[in-house]
């Protein structure tokens, strides 16, 4: 939320060539738990894959909290492979005054320790249930080619969603209207994301990454209202009557 | 207030440029001056369909970029009055349109016609943003089949993402739904889309429901917006369009079994 400068400074700023405001801007955490592991890259790349809209360009802020007191490794390196993934490292967090050093000469800024949102989970761990943000709320078509991400919580959807479009969300996914497009829940790899539809005509669902096309699905549930849920193996679509 | 109305549709041949035709021409036989434009810069169709091609000295593109003023290029209309056609450029491409030098050409256009219909070019790429841009309604040409139905889906997301009212957070573009080459007998035997099946899925009012009608095609060869065509199902289904686009509520013609008389059902019997 941008910090509204008082009058005063306003018309101070007119006499300047620049204004500096204060403003809070959501980045995503990138803990690192083992930098030197060989297959660090190769597991980041299928997160990345699973959501590539999602991650696509977004500015990346490095934990190094799991890193205090250890050598510090080549960040450059780090930040221009992270790079070869789309993914922009602005900055460290919770660095310790080695790898702060390291951090300035990588030309990244140094944070102060943040609040944090459940980060996203690694490989096989149950997300962090219940400490989501707000809901998005869609009222008008979602149409062949856009995107919607909810980037934070739930996304709500009262009004169709064509064929080709895509939809996607860190939490649930609610259409009270067709799904024709493609829905992606739990894309920061939240297992306990739904897909919830009036009628289940959908391309492609997919639950923290799992998914599955319309091909793979039974016939019957085409047309039905459905729940899509991850089984903790398998995307598993079920009928909701009533 | 002047209207911008883009006719648009994604898909090509669906039958964009008769409907800019029409539309134009049944709003000029209804006393309000109306000017439709050519968008589809390299291939230049609407004039002919204008029948006016031979009169074409300056263009759009010429007033947009070379200092040709609007009244040198404006091609009246010799059949119905208050009708005007600014014809394309066939020897230059959609680079040639920049984004002020239509508005500058629209804004000047507004000051003096009631009605400017946007002939877009097929796609998504430049002629046809450019011509749906400054749109503050939009008329969605979709023929009765899935993959025209599609596209039709994506250029209202363009339309709802891109034109400068949702740039600007003004008034969303209001969009009309216009059914071509709807065909009842293909439609029964399922060949075709319901006009009810491609409601579902674009979820926008219907203008028009315009029948497969071969007066059409010779209409287009001939150079004659299909709207003055006497008794053509295809003209009168337009004028009805227009009659809405106008406010009029008219239930919707050439939907239902087209009614046989009394030898077509002798010789379907005997068939």
């Amino acid at each position: 939320m941008p910090i509204e400068p008082s009058v005063a400074a306003d018309a101070d700023a007119r006499r300047l060539p620049f204004q500096i405001r204060g403003c809070m801007q959501t980045l995503l955490v990138l803990r690192l738990l083992a930098p030197q592991a060989p297959d660090l890259l190769e597991r980041l790349r299928e997160k990345v894959a699973y959501a590539p809209d999602f991650y696509r360009d977004a500015p990346i802020l490095l934990d190094l909290a799991p890193l205090s007191g250890k050598e510090p490794g080549d960040l450059a390196a780090l930040v221009e492979a992270l790079g070869g993934l789309r993914l922009r490292v602005v900055g460290v967090q919770n660095a310790d005054e080695r790898w702060r050093e390291a951090a300035r000469r990588a030309g990244l800024a140094v944070f102060a320790a943040g609040q944090e949102r459940p980060a996203p989970p690694t490989a096989g761990q149950p997300a962090a249930r219940g400490s989501r943000g707000a809901a998005m709320v869609v009222d008008r078509p979602v149409r062949g080619g856009q995107q919607i991400v909810a980037p934070e919580g739930d996304l709500v959807v009262t009004a169709p969603v064509g064929h080709g479009a895509e939809i996607a969300a860190v939490g649930h996914i609610h259409v009270y209207a067709p799904l024709r497009g493609r829905a992606f829940a739990g894309i920061e790899g939240d297992e306990g994301a739904m897909i919830f539809c009036d009628r289940f005509e959908a391309e492609l669902v997919a639950v923290a990454g799992t998914y599955l096309v319309a091909e793979e699905l039974d016939p019957r549930l085409r047309g039905r209202r459905v729940r899509v849920r991850h089984d903790g193996r398998r995307i598993v679509v079920e009928p909701v009557d009533g | 207030m002047p209207k911008v109305i883009v006719v648009t549709s994604g898909k090509g041949g669906v039958g964009k440029t008769t409907t800019a035709a029409a539309l134009a021409t049944g709003l000029a036989m209804r006393g309000h001056r109306t000017v439709v434009i050519d968008f589809d810069v390299g291939l230049r169709n609407l004039d002919l369909i204008m029948g006016v091609e031979r009169r074409v000295v300056f263009d759009f593109i010429n007033v947009i970029n070379d200092g040709i003023r609007l009244h040198q290029a404006l091609i009246k209309d010799k059949r119905v009055e208050g009708l005007y056609i600014l014809p394309t450029s066939q020897t230059r491409d959609k680079d040639a349109l920049t984004r002020e030098g239509v508005e500058r050409v629209i804004e000047e256009l507004k000051q003096e016609f009631e009605y400017i219909i946007c002939d877009s070019p097929a796609g998504i790429e430049k002629g046809a943003y450019m011509a749906l841009y400054f749109a503050d309604e939009a008329v969605v040409v979709t023929n009765p089949e899935v993959s025209s139905v599609r596209d039709s889906d994506r250029i209202l997301g363009i339309i709802n993402s891109r034109s400068k009212r949702a740039e600007e957070g003004l008034e969303p573009v209001r969009q009309h739904l216009l059914l071509t080459r709807y065909d009842w007998d293909r439609v029964q035997r399922g060949d075709m889309l319901k006009l009810e099946d491609v409601v579902e899925i674009l979820a926008i009012p219907v203008l028009g429901v315009i029948p497969n009608d071969p007066a059409v095609l010779q209409c287009s060869n001939l150079g004659i917006p299909v709207v003055l065509e006497p008794k053509s199902p295809a003209g009168e289904a337009y004028k009805d369009a227009v009659a809405r686009l106008l406010g009029q509520d008219l239930p919707l013609r050439f939907v239902q079994p087209p009614r046989r008389g009394l030898v077509d059902w002798l010789l379907r019997r005997s068939a």
